[in-house]
């Protein structure tokens, strides 16, 4: 208790970068459940490819050789990331939906099958990333590309250490300029999401496939396109927050989504899925929920932490904090 | 009320009449039965794992039918998604740890009962305040359940933390006990080896009738098959008896089923706390057969490959539940020759299931016939809308 109350700041705010992060994947979720209403577990891969992405971004540019770096040195190198992690993570959402939902979806298939579908796509994905040398060495290029394939089961580290520098003081913790950025972009990306969806021709296709996808298609939405497009739109964040992941934590593996994955699905439900801005809201409290339960009952807990209170609100609140579906929200 | 067109149900009866005499179908099913007993013994080509102890994959098959036949009852007859039933299997798990070795020291059949009772609570405790939760809620609620099961085991000292529990005794064998060196049991069962056609009895290869040793799976195999066949006799019964007919009703249309005078709410609880029981049981004899177990035996994603097996299988089957049970189980095992790529097979293989056969491998009758009726519907329909 002592610990929490004298880092309190500290905690808090590290919270709120972690779960910015939980906001940005939990988007992915919601947005797929909302149109489909369909539990998306494949997500936590497409997040995953996004975090190797980055890395090799880094690796491209800079070599394999760690190095360390301030952020405003790091930022170009960054942003380029940032960009192709979220086209490869959207990329990989749109093979996603190709692949194991669309003829499930066209036959009008159980909701359950689809989430074993969903289940056997990310473990493919997953193993895919860890086989990344064998694919390599059919083409001959495992000597060549090395530095991107070699050990593929290990951790793999972004080569640049992002120093944070000290902004400005909280209590006694002194904000970084790496804090800062993770979450000021991750809400931005929220905001214009949120923008997107409420104010858009295109964010209008999608709220009327949520909200009745036999009249969305009688008013001549291609909801094949919408779904498409929801996809997308869920991998590009994934995209975003790999990139304020890697920025944050700097390591990944081929099995670093799955946690997160849950963390982000559980901040979805308890926000109310569906809803966007129930996304964000769910995930800032259960990244701040985590860090402060963890400084109280010990670090061991710092995940259960998190499933007691997402069973404690839903038992309160049964359809999340916020509960409003996707297709309910008004322009 | 005849749903099914007349043409097909003319096949049908005809079919079953064939069948419709006793002593033929109590003689087929007594040869069905023998021949699961002894298929370990029997090494068919093919089919027998050839990378891994074909025992030891058999009990993981059966196991894992086991955890799907009760897991079906959960998802397929009540309807409720449940993605946390691996908490269940350890709580089964340990129970049997604590009682018969960490801290008493109770012989395995006194605390298999008692496992699945205390599973069972465990399934009421946490179905009692969750049930209430609606649909997709509730697959969350649960595998957090199952997720916070296994985080508590890793930080409680009384459970041995991380590092599990070892040495759990095996179940007592019947007949000479086993030395080093010596099998015991009551006799020997010759292997058949089919590599030296035509003289196949291979005396040199042979399983010792209820000696459980860590040497041969084959003994702990007839113990979970015989628990499978008597789960399966208890879930005939029930699924059809009165409590069957109300999970039905419960799972179609809850609403219309409370109307009808159905108490749904505690009709659900039955079947998670049934659905708990036997996962507690399987889990039981997964602690026996392995005598070592630890948290990072009880990952999530088990319990995704046990909602797999079940949806894989045909929801609401229980032969289904089975087929799934032993597909999911099986599968990585025959394909262990890939090494590496036999997990990128397997998730592919789910994928390409799922897309083959949306109802699962044995859709139940109940949604055959439900299509039946859907296409008839939309048949008369089509010729309104011709008119």
């Amino acid at each position: 208790m002592e610990f929490l109350l004298h880092h309190f700041f500290e905690l808090t705010i590290s919270g709120l970068a972690l779960g910015s992060i939980y906001a940005l994947v939990a988007l992915g979720y919601t947005l797929v459940y909302g149109v489909l209403q369909l539990i998306n577990f494949a997500h936590s891969e497409v997040f995953m490819y996004g975090t190797f992405a980055v890395a090799w971004v880094f690796v491209f540019i800079g070599g394999k050789e760690s190095s360390s770096s301030g952020l405003m040195a790091a930022l170009p190198t960054l942003l380029l990331a940032l960009v192709v992690a979220m086209l490869v993570s959207g990329g990989v959402a749109l093979a996603l939906e190709r692949i194991a939902y669309r003829s499930l979806m066209k036959r009008n298939a159980p909701k359950l099958i689809a989430l074993i579908s969903a289940i056997g796509a990310s473990f493919a994905l997953s193993e895919a990333m860890g086989l990344r040398d064998k694919f390599a060495g059919w083409f001959g290029l495992d000597d060549n590309l090395a530095n991107y394939v070699s050990k593929p089961r290990d951790i793999y580290t972004l080569p640049v250490t992002v120093n944070p520098h000290g902004l400005f003081t909280l209590g006694d913790y002194r904000v970084t300029d790496v804090d800062v950025l993770v979450i000021v972009s991750a809400l931005l990306m929220m905001v214009g999401l949120d923008q997107f969806i409420r104010r858009t021709r295109f964010g209008r296709g999608i709220r009327a496939v949520a909200q009745d996808p036999e009249s969305a298609m009688l008013m001549g939405v291609n909801s094949t396109r919408v779904v498409q497009l929801t996809f997308f739109v869920g991998g590009l964040m994934a995209g975003a927050a790999a990139t304020l992941y890697m920025l944050n934590i700097g390591f990944t593996r081929q099995d670093a989504g799955f946690l997160l994955g849950v963390k982000a699905f559980t901040a979805a439900v308890m926000g109310g899925i569906g809803n966007l801005r129930g996304a964000l809201l769910g995930g800032l409290v259960l990244g701040v929920a985590e860090n402060w339960g963890a400084a109280v009952l010990g670090t061991g807990w710092h995940d259960v932490v998190a499933f007691v209170l997402l069973i404690l609100i839903l038992l309160f609140r049964p359809s999340g904090l916020l509960g409003d579906a996707l297709g309910k929200a008004r322009a | 009320m005849n749903l099914v067109p007349a043409p097909v149900a003319a096949t049908f009866s005809r079919i079953g009449a064939r069948f419709d005499n006793r002593p033929a179908k109590i003689t087929l099913a007594v040869l069905g039965v023998l021949f699961v007993y002894a298929l370990p013994l029997l090494n068919i080509p093919l089919l027998t794992t050839p990378d891994s102890d074909f025992g030891g994959v058999l009990f993981s098959v059966a196991a894992y039918a086991l955890i799907a036949v009760g897991l079906n009852i959960v998802i397929g007859y009540a309807g409720l998604l449940d993605l946390g039933y691996v908490g269940f299997y350890a709580t089964g798990a340990y129970t049997v740890g604590v009682l018969t070795q960490y801290h008493w020291h109770w012989p395995f059949f006194l605390a298999l009962p008692v496992a699945i009772v205390v599973t069972m609570i465990a399934g009421v405790m946490l179905g009692a305040p969750t049930l209430r939760v609606r649909g997709d809620y509730l697959a969350i609620v649960t595998m957090g359940f199952g997720e916070i099961i296994r985080l508590v085991i890793t930080n409680t000292e009384w459970l041995g933390k991380s590092g599990g529990i070892a040495k759990i005794p095996m179940p007592p064998t019947i007949g000479t006990p086993p030395q080093p060196g010596e099998p015991g049991g009551l006799f020997g069962i010759p292997h058949i080896s089919w590599s030296t056609f035509p003289n196949v009895v291979d005396v040199g290869h042979e399983t010792h009738f209820l000696s459980f040793t860590v040497l041969d799976a084959i003994p702990f195999y007839w113990l979970i098959v015989t628990a499978l066949l008597l789960v399966l006799l208890g879930d005939k019964l029930l699924k059809d008896s009165r409590v069957g007919r109300a999970w039905e009703a419960t799972r179609e249309d809850e609403d219309v089923a409370e109307i009808m005078g159905v108490p749904t709410f505690r009709y659900k609880l039955l079947a998670f706390a049934l659905g708990a029981g036997i996962g507690g049981l399987s889990g039981a004899m997964f602690a026996t057969r392995q005598t070592f177990i630890q948290p990072a035996s009880f990952a999530l994603l088990l319990s995704m490959l046990f909602v797999a097996s079940v949806i894989v299988g045909g929801a609401g089957n229980r032969w289904g539940a089975v087929a799934g049970g032993a597909v999911v189980a099986y599968l990585p095992e025959r394909f262990r020759g890939f090494t590496e790529w036999r997990m990128l097979v397997f998730g592919i293989a789910l994928i390409v299931l799922a897309t083959w056969r949306p109802e699962g491998l044995f859709p139940p009758r109940r949604t055959r016939r439900a299509k039946a009726a859907e296409a008839e519907i939309e048949e008369l329909e089509g010729d309104a809308a011709n008119v």
